[in-house]
């Protein structure tokens, strides 16, 4: 049994509700278990370093204070969670003077990190930690036929962790192979959807959410899977009013990797949250067919 | 005696966290602009503030929308050949604009960052970063009507809370968030 420090994000409390309960399944059927985090809190998202980075380190310290405690990794399933732990986490490790700082500051919660464990996407822990193998041997009902758009968005492969390729990845189109689908190659699957320039720049956000849909339409994608809630709810949430804005007729799913995993794993789509959605997945479920 | 700092050194120290180069070893050579997604929309592109920054232009930079279009995506600062942390410099360029309450007129931007920034320190937990400064803002009646409705939406099926959730040991997280900025009665 795996198990990792779970730090769902405020987003999955409510509003990526179908990611959470998709994540709780799809781990536990693959031997995972997510411990969430006691009395987590948010992490800043971009919006924080608008006004302080020391304090937006400090939400992330807090978290990683009380993952530390347990002894497990922490992962974050949402793209903006992850990029702000995983570089926090970095900074605290390397800067000693940032960390006592930091430190001094979270004696006020009783708390203390002293950088000792690693910070991981949800997705990263099935590519890398459960691996591509043990996940194909799980899948009952592969979604033979699917045309799937992986899309990356920003912050799961940027700013720059390590040597990994930043202009090509694979791992999201690997995943989804496995699964059975065929990912397709489409032009702006590592481009922004604009984030919460939806709030500030409202005109730019909606363009770069019309210009990803057309490029998913394009390559006749059946769905646009995401591994990010931001992601997902503008591309969802903001397809109505692109149409409206644009006199476009985007009618795309877009759905969380671990509903189509789960899918493919023969879990009851109700389990995996599906249901809630503005552009109906209904159509997406006939292509989980029990393999024979 | 002490001298002043120019603008492009105060920029510049604005960047302690992140990771990059300093702005002077650019070359403007536009890969950043040619990245960014949203550059048609910017007033003026990432290079040239760039060049403006390093000519002490500060009146025009901070008056420029540029860096509150910036959507943190990073693209530029991937590729950038001098390492240079575009994006991290546009998060610095819009905290120095909001300690210095100078921003181009209309940005909605500071006013959106400082009432979520708030609002986390009221709760340790944010409402929907993507819809609920919706309710807190009327930002043109027809933008607001429209992110209203989807709310709305939202709400029927069940994916917005009611009420804003709040953490547990609430005092002691204000008290770690003083020790970092004194916020009086934040
Ligand atoms: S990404 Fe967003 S919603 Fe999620 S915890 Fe971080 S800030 Fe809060
Ligand atoms: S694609 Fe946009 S919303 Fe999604 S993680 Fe990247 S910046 Fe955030
Ligand atoms: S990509 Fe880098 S070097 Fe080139 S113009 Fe932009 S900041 Fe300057
Ligand atoms: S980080 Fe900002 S400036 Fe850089 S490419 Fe993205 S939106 Fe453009």
């Amino acid at each position: 049994m795996r198990t990792y420090s779970y730090f769902p994000g405020c987003s999955l409390e409510k509003m990526a509700v179908s990611y959470h309960l998709s994540a709780m399944e799809t781990t536990n059927k693959m031997g995972v278990e997510l411990k969430e985090i006691e009395d987590w809190n948010c992490c800043g998202a971009t919006t924080y370093f608008h006004v302080d980075e020391l304090l937006a380190y400090t939400l992330v310290a807090r978290n990683l204070a009380m993952a530390e405690k347990t002894g497990h990794d922490l992962v974050a399933p949402c793209s903006a969670c992850y990029k702000n732990s995983y570089f926090g986490n970095a900074y605290l490790k390397e800067d000693q003077d940032l960390s006592d700082h930091i430190n001094y500051a979270l004696e006020q919660d009783n708390l203390h990190y002293s950088g000792s464990i690693e910070v991981k996407h949800l997705m990263e822990v099935f590519v890398e930690d459960v691996g591509l193998e043990e996940i194909k041997s799980k899948i009952t009902h592969p979604l033979e036929g699917l045309r799937v758009a992986p899309y990356y968005g920003c912050q799961i492969v940027r700013p720059r962790k390590d040597h990994e390729d930043v202009e090509n990845p694979q791992f999201f189109e690997d995943l989804m192979s496995a699964v059975g689908a065929d990912p397709v190659d489409f032009t702006y699957r590592l481009r922004c959807c604009g984030g919460s320039l939806i709030i500030t720049s409202r005109e730019a956000a909606l363009s770069l959410v019309r210009d990803l849909l057309q490029s998913a339409a394009d390559k006749e994608a059946d769905v646009i899977a995401t591994a990010c809630p931001m992601c997902q709810t503008n591309l969802e949430c903001y397809q109505m009013t692109v149409n409206r804005e644009f006199g476009t007729d985007f009618s795309i799913p877009i759905m969380y990797f671990t509903q189509l995993l789960g899918l493919s794993m023969g879990l009851p789509p109700k389990k995996l949250g599906i249901g809630t959605e503005f552009v109906s997945a209904d159509r997406i479920l006939t292509f989980a067919k029990e393999k024979v | 005696m002490a001298t002043k700092p120019s603008f492009s050194e105060e920029v510049s120290n604005l960047l302690h966290a992140s990771h990059g180069n300093p702005l002077r070893t650019c070359i403007q050579c536009g890969t950043c602009s040619g990245t960014c997604p949203v550059v048609e929309f910017m007033d003026h592109t990432p290079r040239r503030l760039i060049g403006m920054i390093n000519a002490n232009l500060k009146e025009e930079v901070l008056e420029s929308n540029t860096y509150w279009h910036c959507a943190s995506c990073f693209h530029c600062t991937v590729r950038c050949p001098s390492e240079i942390d575009i994006a991290g410099l546009m998060y610095g360029l819009k905290r120095y604009s909001i300690w210095k309450h100078q921003y181009p007129e209309g940005a909605i931007g500071p006013v959106f960052s400082e009432t979520f920034v708030k609002s986390i320190l009221r709760s340790g937990r944010s409402y929907e970063p993507v819809l609920a400064p919706t309710y807190i803002f009327s930002y043109g009646v027809r933008e607001f009507l429209h992110e209203a409705h989807t709310a709305t939406n939202l709400m029927i099926k069940g994916r917005l809370p009611v009420l804003p959730p709040r953490i547990t040991r609430l005092e002691n997280f204000k008290k770690m968030a003083n020790r970092i900025i004194p916020m009086g009665g934040a």
